[in-house]
């Protein structure tokens, strides 16, 4: 299977603060990485280098390559706008729009103006609300605030937002670390079943979800990859000793 | 030794509460004060002719019904110019103001807001009541415009600052270019405290004054045309509290009365509009 995201030499700065350094990696199609790592080890900055979210930070600074299918998202002529809709993204704290849940959904795909007509727009709604596992939970209360949603529903509603916008990666930056464990492992659920259409990038600091749910999992300390292996390779066998010290529990 | 700390702490604790405790009573006690006089020496006077008909020569009764219209007239073209204005110079400062240029602005706009209204009077008969060669509703209005437009920049800016850097990277993460985030996220967002700052900000300027004075000067009688001079209801009460007959005096509390009124009412109106939906 050939790279879907394919990262070269890749260093990333906060002013005068190195945050990443010199990181190699591929992420294959339909495959879910797991990044983990101690807190404050660069694995939010690193995954928001492929949707380039970082760009809204005035002093960050990115050097080497991000390529999307072959193309680096970096080269002063990619769109950024629309690189973001293929690169889909999903926050730690679940972030919905002071909208109903329907026009939270709906926002994206008008936007980017996806749809042909408001039967269209509703399709495309309810079959991203379907596949973020929530249509059965809110489809009659479509109207209503998404405050009023739960914590659990809330993040999935902001997976659907993600979903309803066609992407073909999906980056998710500990999506579950403010969520009971009911609603984590409906989030886990969902991202089993995303991955047979989705590429799939997911920061968490929860191992046990990392084994769960990946494919592959790389490990990140002071701003270094340290190692990427298959996850069951990494949980029962890792090659370098600072993962094995990590995943153990000795630090971190 | 500990027993005597613990008491110590307790006696400061509560001397600082009853100090602050005494303040508090005492700010709303004047206001209650304030209020209570003005409803007790201007209740008399109020009945429906004084609210509708237009002043006559002392001892003949009259109103302030003009006044009551070149008011909210004024106001409300006031706002048509200064909310507009005032609300995207927040969001300009909001969204884009971190450099040079926006805390230059900033600074200037929180001078603005401390300049005496009475300058902006000044400015405006320069610039605009000369050239006409009269006073004129519409200098009154651009006068209570340019008082409002700081006031309202600055409590939008706050307003905006206050929406989630995760709401606007939600959307930003969809594709969503700046504007659009920033016209279809963060603006519905901190529309509530917008459009407080913005009540409040009309709340003010109807209670002023010395912009008014030798801008849109007075009239006597019903003016529905912004090219002359116009009466409103603070000028009104400046001419009758400055007359010499107690009926006039009487009248100026009547007017207090009903102005107050109005921006309490304006005040509720807030209160209820922006009553948090979700």
């Amino acid at each position: 299977m050939k790279s879907k995201i394919s990262i070269k030499n890749l260093d990333f700065h906060y002013g005068p603060n190195q945050a990443l350094f010199d990181i190699n990696l591929k992420i294959k199609e339909r495959e879910v990485m797991a990044f983990i790592g101690p807190s404050g080890c660069g694995k939010s900055t690193f995954i928001r280098t492929i949707n380039r979210m970082n760009d809204t930070i005035p002093i960050a600074k990115v050097s080497g390559e991000v390529l999307i299918d072959g193309k680096d998202i970096y080269a002063p002529k990619t769109d950024v706008v629309s690189l973001r809709r293929k690169v889909g993204m999903v926050f730690q704290k679940s972030n919905p729009f002071p909208k109903s849940v329907f026009e939270n959904v709906a926002y994206g795909i008008r936007i980017n103006r996806m749809h042909s007509g408001k039967s269209d727009l509703e399709d495309r709604v309810e079959k991203a609300l379907v596949d973020a596992a929530l249509w059965d939970e809110v489809k009659d209360r479509l109207n209503s605030s998404a405050f009023g949603l739960s914590g659990g529903q809330q993040q999935r509603l902001c997976i659907a937002r993600a979903l309803a916008v066609q992407p073909e990666v999906i980056l998710m930056d500990e999506p579950a670390s403010a969520l009971d464990p009911i609603a984590t492992q409906k989030i886990e659920e969902l991202v089993v079943e995303l991955k047979k259409e989705y590429t799939i990038a997911i920061v968490t600091h929860n191992m046990q979800q990392a084994a769960r749910v990946s494919d592959k999992t790389a490990f990140f300390m002071l701003g270094k990859l340290i190692e990427v292996n298959p996850t069951e390779i990494m949980f029962t066998n890792p090659e370098d000793q600072l993962t094995e010290d990590y995943i153990t529990g000795r630090f971190g | 030794m500990s027993e005597a700390i613990h008491n110590r702490r307790k006696f400061v604790s509560s001397i600082m509460t009853t100090v602050t405790a005494a303040c508090a009573i005492f700010a709303i006690a004047v206001l209650i004060l304030i209020l209570s006089y003005i409803a007790y020496r201007g209740i008399a006077a109020i009945n429906w002719e004084f609210i509708v008909s237009t002043p006559k020569p002392v001892g003949e009764g009259g109103g302030i019904g003009n006044a009551i219209a070149g008011s909210a007239m004024m106001t409300l073209l006031a706002s048509l110019i200064g909310l507009p204005i005032g609300i995207g110079a927040g969001v300009y400062l909001a969204e884009f103001g971190d450099k040079w240029y926006g805390n230059t602005i900033r600074f200037l706009s929180d001078t603005l807001i401390g300049v005496p209204s009475i300058i902006v009077g000044i400015f405006i008969y320069t610039l605009i009541v000369l050239p006409m060669q009269r006073q004129s509703g519409l200098a009154g209005a651009i006068a209570l415009a340019i008082i409002m437009i700081p006031i309202v920049a600055r409590t939008t800016e706050e307003m905006i600052r206050l929406v989630p850097k995760s709401m606007r990277e939600g959307a930003l993460a969809l594709g969503a270019p700046q504007w659009r985030v920033t016209w279809d996220i963060v603006m519905p967002a901190a529309a509530s405290g917008i459009a407080t700052g913005a009540m409040l900000s009309i709340a003010r300027i109807s209670g002023e004054t010395a912009p008014l004075l030798f801008t849109a000067l007075n009239s006597r009688f019903y003016n529905w045309y912004y090219d002359k001079p116009m009466s409103s209801l603070t000028v009104q009460i400046y001419n009758f509290a400055t007359g010499p007959f107690e009926v006039e005096h009487q009248m100026a509390w009547a007017a207090t009365l009903i102005l107050v009124g109005l921006i309490l009412v304006i005040n509720i109106i807030v209160r209820i509009f922006t009553r948090k939906k979700f």
